[in-house]
């Protein structure tokens, strides 16, 4: 009789439920996992290299490669350090501006990871719903820098343009009729602050859809609950962070401990898991939603009242204004200086984090007075996970991974830098 | 009673046909998908779409070949070479934009003192070749005629917020 042994094999990266280019390769003893050791490195650009070469500002757009569900955190986390490294503060309308935007930002990356995870266990529906609300908020992306995506809108100072007076509204063609087209356009008269007002009044009754779909339902418990589970100390020991470490049981969370921008001044809750497995991550980040959901209110209440400016007027940092530069020489001077060789951020260095919606972003910045960070590191949330997916997948089935991969919530845009 | 209450509901399937409840409503509503081409989604004055250059309504080129956008291209993407013109005014004689290395990030348009080069609303193009990828002058100056009015307008739109 022939011996037995542990099979091998190869999960990703061209497997749909791998999230990207993860690769796995696992050792089974049947069905079960007997080690699990990921593979990264699949979506390595460079960033941090590519970053030492050119000045500050030119590295906002690759931040926004990074975490590509998540893109105007990890551009905080950067133009954060900037800013720390300048000793600047943004004007008080940018800080909520960008607030609104992580919050906004947090839905968006929530949203998409509902819907795969999902998918992956096995709920087609959930996807679909998560992707229209989506949308919403990828408008509002696009209403405000240009791009629905990748959005080059944080600048260290503030804010690139303020917000826009006009929401962007459908166009008529020949397959809707003007009842239809009156239909879509009527959250879209008023400006975009009418528009995420309108969202956040309508939000809250989708995640309730999401939750009925979910929630109970017993393949979702049967395939969640107990999977995964990770103890609140290994939890700390293995450098987690985000809901990750939340559906552990412990409430650590940048936005309360370390309060930046804005997030003194607002109002809102840390949800906590207590058993630490998929379930309850999957319960602290749709109560994440709710929480960001009232935190875009009150940003949309206190933006409507307090007009101001969203930059810096130092224009040895920040631009001047359009019309100025093309009025003042002085203006052009230092529009020409700052497009060609930036700012010289004096020698140090800096690190600034923010709670992405993945867990803790941060960039360490060193400078040596030159106007190119001399060093930059970026510290991602989900590289720290991924390594324990060899601890949270061991002795569970093959078609655990999946979920464990899913609640993860794995971009390899940042965990492969 | 708790467990009475709970055999109960896990016999009836209840939170699974609650869930069938939902997705059923769905069902007799209207659609939310639009059927492109043929419409399309909202779109922002603001949009970064494929780049173009803009003429004086004089007809006379903006581009004064300051060589910013080269300059505050985070890519690389841009080339220009310069040269004094026959009536001694300082062009591009070749301005070149690799589509392949453009992250679309508007920092050239941002950069420009002349609003000269611009990005477009255009979203949908493609390439044959690999060499066409790259954008150069007389076409970015072509798409630039072709759509000066809309160029035009949302420039005019965001003046106030730049």
């Amino acid at each position: 009789m022939s011996e037995i042994r542990n099979y091998t094999l190869n999960f990703g990266p061209q497997h749909p439920a791998a999230h990207g280019v993860l690769r796995l390769v696992l050792e089974m003893d049947g069905e079960v996992i007997e080690r699990a050791d990921p593979h990264v490195g699949l979506l390595h650009r460079g960033t941090e290299k590519l970053a030492e070469s050119k000045p500050y500002n030119h590295s906002i757009g690759y931040m926004d490669r990074l975490d590509y569900v998540s893109m105007m955190c990890s551009e905080h986390g950067y133009v954060l350090a900037i800013e720390k490294l300048l000793g600047i503060e943004a004007p008080l309308r940018a800080q909520y501006i960008r607030v609104m935007f992580d919050e906004i930002t947090r839905i968006l990356n929530h949203l998409m990871w509902l819907g795969t995870h999902a998918l992956d266990v096995g709920a087609m529906t959930v996807f679909l719903y998560c992707f229209r609300e989506r949308e919403d908020l990828m408008d509002c992306y696009e209403a405000v820098s240009g791009a629905r995506m990748h959005a080059t809108y944080y600048r260290p100072g503030g804010v690139y343009r303020d917000l826009p007076e006009q929401m962007p509204s459908f166009t008529s063609s020949n397959l809707k009729s003007d009842g239809k087209l009156e239909r879509l356009n009527a959250n879209r008269q008023g400006s975009l602050l009418d528009f995420i007002e309108d969202f956040t009044s309508r939000f809250p009754g989708y995640v309730d859809e999401y939750e009925t779909l979910l929630t109970d339902n017993r393949i979702w418990k049967q395939r969640t609950v107990d999977i995964g589970v990770v103890t609140p100390e290994r939890a700390k020991q293995l450098g987690f962070s985000g809901p990750m470490i939340r559906g552990s049981g412990i409430a650590w969370d940048l936005r309360k401990k370390q309060p930046y921008e804005v997030y003194n001044r607002i109002d809102f809750d840390i949800p906590v898991g207590c058993n630490g497995d998929c379930y309850d991550r999957y319960l602290v980040r749709v109560e994440e939603m709710r929480q960001s959901n009232r935190i875009i209110r009150q940003c949309v209440e206190w933006l409507r009242a307090n007009p101001g400016p969203v930059m810096l007027e130092d224009h040895k940092i920040t631009p001047p204004r359009r019309a100025e530069m093309k009025d003042d020489m002085e203006s052009l001077i230092h529009h020409f200086k700052l497009f060609t060789e930036g700012y010289c951020p004096p020698a140090g260095e800096a690190y600034a984090a923010v709670e992405a919606p993945k867990g803790e972003f941060g960039c360490y910045i060193i400078s040596d007075g030159a106007n190119k960070p001399f060093r930059l590191k970026i510290r991602a949330p989900g590289f720290a996970h991924i390594s324990a997916m060899n601890e949270m997948t061991k002795g569970h089935m093959l078609a655990d991974v999946v979920a464990v991969i899913g609640t993860m919530d794995v971009v390899f845009g940042e965990i492969d830098r | 009673m708790n467990t009475l209450v709970n055999y109960v509901r896990s016999l009836f399937l209840v939170e699974l046909f609650r869930g069938m409840g939902v997705t059923g409503r769905y069902l007799f509503r209207g659609k939310f998908t639009l059927e492109y081409p043929e419409e399309r989604a909202p779109q922002s004055p603001r949009f970064r779409g494929l780049h173009a250059q803009r003429r004086y309504p004089n007809g006379e080129e903006r581009c004064i070949a300051c060589k910013l956008c080269e300059a505050t291209c985070p890519a690389l993407a841009i080339t220009i070479e310069a040269a004094p013109r026959e009536d001694g005014q300082r062009r591009t004689t070749r301005y070149d934009i690799d589509l392949f290395k453009c992250i679309f990030c508007g920092f050239c348009e941002e950069s420009c003192p002349v609003d000269a080069i611009v990005e477009s609303r255009i979203y949908e193009y493609h390439f044959e070749n690999r060499e066409d990828a790259v954008m150069t002058k007389s076409k970015l100056l072509e798409l630039g005629e072709k759509y000066e009015a809309q160029l035009a307008a949302d420039r005019a739109v965001q003046a106030a917020y730049r």
